[in-house]
């Protein structure tokens, strides 16, 4: 058993837990130790990718209880990509903040690190349970960085977000509480198996806790009647701490695939592909809302918010149609969608520190930033990459997902190819309208003397750049990025293979045939 | 037995709901704690009820469940936190916005401007 596993957990765990108690007063320091733990991240996630790139599963029993009695840690390509993902937007919104954002409030660092926490943690374990206690590690960070500074707008959205996610917690403890009261159970692998051979009698109540748990996922990833809250939660919160929210959607996605391949995936006999019907309307309406709230916004920040529920609304209505290479599409969507949404409010926040008074509003006319020709290029490779237009990463990603839901190709109706295709195209639409009106007024549409404010940091514009940057580096290293999507959604495809690992095949044969018997 | 804890909690949720429904901080952190005692409860009760049956192996002749204890220590542990803080955030944005409505906008008298203490 390696122990590499576990130390994307140990590591910002133990760093949070430094920083709380150390260096309280030494603002240079914790910075210093904040970033060497967050780039010690990405090598750790590097190796994890190796590991996981094989097709093996791992499987790290805490304290060396065997699976359906301890909680196991399980890597495999899906956890192993999104700590890579995770790590890869860490770093840059870091670098972003060690340049003062940090400063406002004594706990940013040891926030983040526990952020980083919940986020990895939620990737790697294979208990539900466990799931929701990093869930509440994760959220217990994001209320108090959504905090971070402080300000009436800052509360009002905090009070939103905290109290939804709240509601939601107690949904998940429901839904945990029915499903181990039937199962008696709560280790992922073992529940499949359960689930898979639940009786009649068993079944609405396992398809009522199941679409609970579909509630409080869709809240987490904000899908259509639950996503309200989020553009002002994002706009509202600092720039850095809003890249990295970026993924937190994201891990809401993760939930759904991972639950909903492995629990109720196809094999789930009498639950068998319990969330699809749902997801495939709910996500083509967030998308359609989302775009229209994107022509709305009045400041690129909230803009950039609404890209991002765009960019669920087309994930979960790919992962909806179930097929294995629309599962691949939409994870390379997935990695685009992240980093360049970070991306862009990295970039929101630089020319919001620029702009000063005129903060990022989209003005009819405002004076000209000194640096507009900087920022331009920036926008404009974030806007490109967003709309989804050649050649960059959107384009390609948007490519896959509508080639993968072609007409005529195998499990997809012509009525959901129809959907989809008129649904993402009019969305990119409306996309690149509202792009393009934010970027003609914030960079063209200008008057009067340049603003006269401080040169924009070299360390910001970095980790902007970077973020950015993510979207050429993904058309060049489409090839093999696809091919680990592509070796993802297989794996994914095949849940058995997952419960075999943790459970052991022998142990999965008996106690299947156990439940069998106990059924007749 | 059965019936009465399936109404207590059907009465907490019940509760809960309505108090968060009515929009006002304090309502809400009053209808979160009922509904975290209510779920609580639940998750107690999925270990199965019975009485006189301690969670420990050879005390007794029948043993309940220890795990969903063990899941409602951690939920309490995790809703008592949430709910200090939920009170604090609520004090704060009382301060900040001056009304105590969850939107941080007084419904009766339209959107409240930035009051200074």
């Amino acid at each position: 058993m390696s122990h590499w596993i576990i130390a994307p957990l140990l590591l910002p765990l133990f760093t949070g837990l430094a920083l709380l108690l150390g260096a309280r007063r030494n603002l240079r320091m914790r910075r210093a130790i904040s970033l060497a733990a967050t780039t010690a991240l990405l090598p750790l996630a590097a190796v994890l990718l190796m590991q996981a790139h094989d097709g093996a599963y791992q499987v790290y029993a805490l304290g060396d209880w065997p699976a359906p009695f301890g909680i196991v840690l399980v890597l495999d390509r899906l956890s192993a990509l999104m700590l890579m993902l995770t790590a890869a937007l860490a770093l840059p919104a870091l670098l972003y903040a060690v340049r003062g954002s940090d400063a406002a409030g004594p706990g940013f660092h040891a926030l983040f690190q526990l952020q980083l926490f919940g986020l990895n943690g939620a990737f790697l374990t294979g208990d539900l349970f466990n799931l929701f206690v990093f869930f509440e590690v994760l959220l217990i960070a994001s209320y108090a960085l959504l905090m971070h500074g402080q300000g009436p707008a800052r509360s009002r959205a905090g009070v939103h977000y905290v109290v939804l996610n709240l509601i939601g917690s107690s949904l998940f403890l429901f839904a945990v509480g029915t499903l181990y009261g039937i199962a008696g159970t709560l280790n992922m692998a073992d529940l499949a198996v359960h689930v898979a051979h639940s009786g009649a009698s068993d079944a609405p109540l396992l398809r009522a806790a199941a679409l609970l748990l579909l509630v409080v996922f869709a809240l987490k990833a904000a899908l259509l009647p639950l996503y309200f809250w989020l553009p002002r939660a994002y706009a509202s919160a600092h720039a850095p701490v809003a890249a990295l929210f970026a993924i937190m959607t994201k891990v809401g996605i993760y939930s759904i695939l991972r639950v909903y391949t492995l629990v109720f995936g196809a094999e789930a006999g009498l639950l068998a592909d319990l969330a699809l019907p749902w997801l495939w309307p709910l996500g083509l309406a967030t998308l359609v809302l989302a775009s229209i709230g994107a022509l709305a916004a009045q400041e690129l920040r909230t803009l950039v918010a609404y890209l991002v529920l765009i960019s669920v609304g087309t994930l979960l209505a790919a992962t909806a149609l179930g097929t294995p290479d629309a599962l691949a599409a939409a994870l390379y969507y997935l990695l685009h969608t992240t980093l360049i949404s970070g991306g862009l409010f990295l970039l929101a926040g630089n020319i919001r520190r620029q702009r000063g008074p005129y903060s990022d509003r989209l003005l009819e006319i405002a004076p000209p930033l000194q640096q507009a020709a900087l920022f331009g290029v920036l926008f404009f490779l974030g806007a490109v990459a967003m709309v989804g237009m050649p050649p960059l990463s959107g384009f390609v990603g948007k490519l896959m997902l509508l080639s993968a839901v072609m007409p005529g190709t195998a499990g997809v109706s012509g009525a959901q190819a129809a959907w989809f295709w008129a649904t993402v195209l009019g969305g990119s639409l409306l996309t690149l309208v509202a792009l393009s009106r934010a970027g003609s007024r914030m960079f063209w549409r200008t008057q009067g003397d340049a603003l006269a404010t401080e040169r924009p940091d070299g360390l910001r514009i970095f980790g902007t750049a970077a973020l950015l940057g993510a979207s050429p580096l993904l058309v060049v290293f489409a090839a093999p990025v696809t091919a680990y999507t592509q070796a993802t959604a297989l794996q994914l495809a095949s849940p058995a293979s997952y419960i075999d690992a943790v459970l052991g095949a022998d142990a999965r044969a008996a106690y299947a045939r156990t439940l069998e018997d106990t059924r007749q | 037995m059965e019936l009465l804890f399936a109404l207590c909690i059907g009465l907490l949720t019940a509760c809960g709901a309505y108090l968060l429904l009515r929009a006002r901080t304090f309502p809400v952190v009053m209808g979160l704690t009922l509904l975290s005692y209510a779920v609580n409860l639940f998750l107690f009760a999925m270990g199965r009820l019975a009485t006189g049956a301690p969670p420990v192996i050879g005390q007794a002749e029948n043993h309940t469940d220890p795990l969903p204890q063990a899941l409602v220590l951690t939920a309490i542990v995790i809703g008592f936190a949430m709910t200090a803080f939920v009170l604090i955030l609520a004090l704060r944005s009382r301060g900040e916005t001056g009304n105590d409505h969850v939107d941080g906008e007084d419904v009766a008298s339209g959107p409240v401007k930035e009051q200074r203490p």
